[in-house]
This record gives C-alpha cells, structure tokens and sequence, in this order.
C-alpha cells in the first residue's frame, strides 16, 4: 500500500529518530510511504481566530499537494501536525463561507481543495489498523518484564471531531502493547497535556508538569514512557534533565516515542534510534530489559 | 485581579463594549452558554498558574468585564490543549475564548513574548516546534 508522507519541521531535526523508527517499521508490513515532494511547515498549533484565516493557509497547501501526489491518505507522525492539518481540512469542508475567502485567495493555485479529499491519518491510528496481531507475528525480542507507560498528550484526542481514540480513557497504545505480552502501567496523567509552547517563556509550568507525571509513573513502577508527539517528547525528557540537577532525589524515566519501542521489538537495526537526541539516556533501562 | 478590587456592574457594560464585540466575532463563541459548573478549571492542566481559572474568566466576560479577563495572566497561561472545550457541558468552545483574548491583547500591538530577547541557549536548545507554537500564539 503507498501511502503520501507529510514530515513536518522537527521530525527532520531533533525527531529524526520518530521517522527513521516509523518509516522502516511500516515497511514491514507493505506500507511505502512517499513523502511529499514540497511541503510546508503547517504552522504547529491549529489557528482559532475565526476572523482570520491566513493561518490556514501553510496547511491547506501541503493537503493540496498531498491531493496533487494521487495517494488518498496522508501520514503524519507528529501529533501536532495532525491536529493543525486535521482541524483546517475541517475548517474547509464544514464552512462553505470560509472555503470560498480561502479560494479566492488562492485563485492562482490550480487545484481546488474542498477539506475530504485527503484521508489524514496519525501513526498511531495506522499502526492499530495494521493490528496487534500482525505486529506480534514479527516480534523478535524478549523482553524482560518491562512496564511502559503510554503518554497520549492532547492533540491527538482532542477536539472530539479529530480524536482517534477516547478523549478520557484512551487505550490505542495500552491495547497494543498487550497484545505484544508488555505490561503497560495504569495512570491519571496519559492524556493531559504536557503544557506544550508554555516551555519557551514559562518553563515552570512545564517543570511542575511534568514532576507530577513522572513521579506518578515511578510509583506505579514504570521503565518507560512511550508517546509519539516530539513536542511531548522533548518537554518531558528535556525538563527531566533539569528536575535531576535540582533536586537529587528526583527519579528520572526515560521518555521513547512509540515507533522506537515497537521498531525495537521486531528487530529493526538500533541504531535507527539514536539515543544522541534523548537528553535521559534510554539505554540502560533497555540494556537491562532485553532490548538493546 | 487583586483580591479587594471594586467591580462595577451594569448592564450597559455588556451591551455596548467594542473589546468583547470584538471577542464574539473572532472566537464565535456565546460565552453566555456557560452556566459556571466549573469543569473546565476541575481539569485544566495549567489552572494552578493562572490568575483566574477559565470559568472565572467566562465569568468575568459575561459581565462585560474584559479588561479584567485581559489583566489576567490566565490567557498566556493557557496551552490551547482543549481539555477545557471538550469538557464544557454547555459547548462553549472556552479555548477559543482564550484564543480571542490573546488575539485581542496581541493587535493592540504588544507582543507577550518578545523574540529579540530570548537567550541563543534557548533558542539552540528548543525544536522547531516549540519555538513557532509559541511564536503563533504570543507574538503577532
């Protein structure tokens, strides 16, 4: 199955390993995935001013090149960019007024986007498509009593008309890795959020956040954390790095995106994942557990 | 805002006022759909840093008070992560209420975050993706 590829900004700088983990895993299982010939930045987070509608322009130009490219879905592996390419191919399809101030704009652009052309779909979602049954056939690891803790974060849960799965009890990555024989931990934090852009200027939040989080994952024995937003990803293992510094006690946990983990699992070359990017180094843990 | 600070209520407050006009128009929000359960504050992720918690900025909204709702530091607080809208069962989209409020605060011409003044270790140090989001939401 070809399947059009949309990358993103930092999932071709500080994610790369999300796509190198991703990308070979869905080959596995005949999934080839073409990234889209040109592509913009979607602009991260989904633009809410209604009176305003420039924002929705950088992503409805990649949906209309993912038109161009003749595949009918997009892949997109950053959960950020699936909700901003999601919700303005809502914004396009629902309101007939602002899809017409959007096409006039864009009169000189060929083809005409009406907002359903284009199936998005997050990795997640296409990785309980392909089924937990098919992934355990390819395992070749064993794996010593390992307990993960899935992280959701908010963008691909929210709003309802976008989420793929539960808003308040999800259980996409749980289901999955139960079907593998990995135990999963149990805890109330999965789906909030990780306080997202407040990282740049108020660093705090972030700090107190995530804190509570991972203290929440200790005590329920968690190795690790898997997630598939690189946002999420680099808030809470970045910040963990400096609750350790100031506080001894503080336990860190390592923080993996969910591709890493199963791309370990069905025997995908290591070094894929290069741990370089990961500011909690996951290697010991994973050492200790049969994966590396 | 400050604790023994007088309010003036009135009707007039509500009915003509060019700011919250203004709030409908970009949110489409009916803030008056909020009959203050509470259940975006219960849940909201931030809550904890922000001056007022979002129902209280409902509140103060619907009694026309949107310079109060402005002064407060809760819309920059905010992570646009929507626990809020999904939660309201009243269907007040409350992200897109505090949206409005930034957008509101932002062209009148004063970023929240000025980019000049940001570190280089920060701005080495933070992905792409942090550093627009917050650049969409905090600067104009």
């Amino acid at each position: 199955m070809k399947i059009s590829y949309y990358p993103g900004c930092t999932v071709k700088t500080s994610a790369k390993n999300l796509e190198n983990s991703a990308l070979p895993l869905l080959g596995m299982f005949d999934i080839q995935t073409e990234e889209l010939d040109d592509w913009y930045c979607c602009g991260v987070t989904f633009s809410q001013s209604a009176d305003n509608l420039m924002y929705q322009l950088a992503p409805i130009r990649t949906l209309v090149k993912a038109k161009e490219s003749g595949n009918k879905r997009l892949l997109t592996l950053c959960d950020m960019c699936y909700n901003t390419l999601k919700r303005s191919s809502l914004v396009v399809k629902n309101d007939p007024e602002k899809q017409q101030t959007i096409r006039d704009f864009m009169y000189l652009e060929k083809t005409e986007f009406k907002g359903d052309e284009i199936e998005i779909i997050h990795i997640l979602s296409l990785l309980r498509e392909i089924g937990a049954e098919e992934i355990k056939k390819r395992i070749s690891r064993k794996v010593n009593n390992l307990k993960v803790a899935p992280y959701y974060g908010c963008m691909i849960l929210r709003p309802r008309e976008i989420a793929i799965d539960s808003a308040e009890d999800p259980r996409l990555m749980e289901n999955i890795l139960n079907t593998l024989g990995i135990e999963t931990v149990d805890y109330p934090f999965r789906s909030d959020c990780c306080t997202s852009y407040q990282i740049v200027n108020e660093p705090e939040i972030v700090k107190a956040h995530t804190k509570k989080l991972v203290n929440s994952i200790k005590k329920r024995g968690g190795d690790i954390i898997v997630l598939s937003c690189p946002l999420c990803h680099f808030n809470i293992d970045e910040i963990q790095k400096q609750i350790a510094e100031e506080d001894e006690s503080f336990e860190t946990i390592p923080v993996l995106y969910f591709t890493q983990l199963l791309a370990l699992l069905v025997g995908i070359d290591p070094n894929v994942n290069d741990f370089s990017l990961h500011y909690i180094d996951p290697r010991p843990v994973l050492e200790r557990k049969g994966l590396l | 805002m400050p604790k023994n600070k007088k309010i003036v209520l009135s009707s007039a407050k509500v009915r003509s006022n060019e700011d919250l006009d203004k709030l409908k128009e970009i949110s489409e929000e009916n803030i008056f759909s909020c009959y203050q359960c509470g259940n975006c504050s219960a849940g909201c992720p931030a809550a904890e840093f922000m001056d007022e918690p979002p129902h209280k900025i409902i509140r103060l909204l619907q009694l026309g008070l949107i310079k109060e709702a402005m002064y407060a530091n809760s819309s920059w607080i905010c992570a646009a992560c929507i626990y809020c809208t999904v939660e309201c069962p009243r269907g007040v989209d409350i992200a897109k209420v505090m949206e409005a409020l930034r957008q509101i605060a932002l062209r009148k011409g004063v970023n929240h975050v000025n980019i000049d003044k940001l570190s280089e270790k920060i701005l080495e140090k933070l992905p792409q993706i942090a550093l627009i989001s917050n650049f969409r939401k905090f600067t104009l």
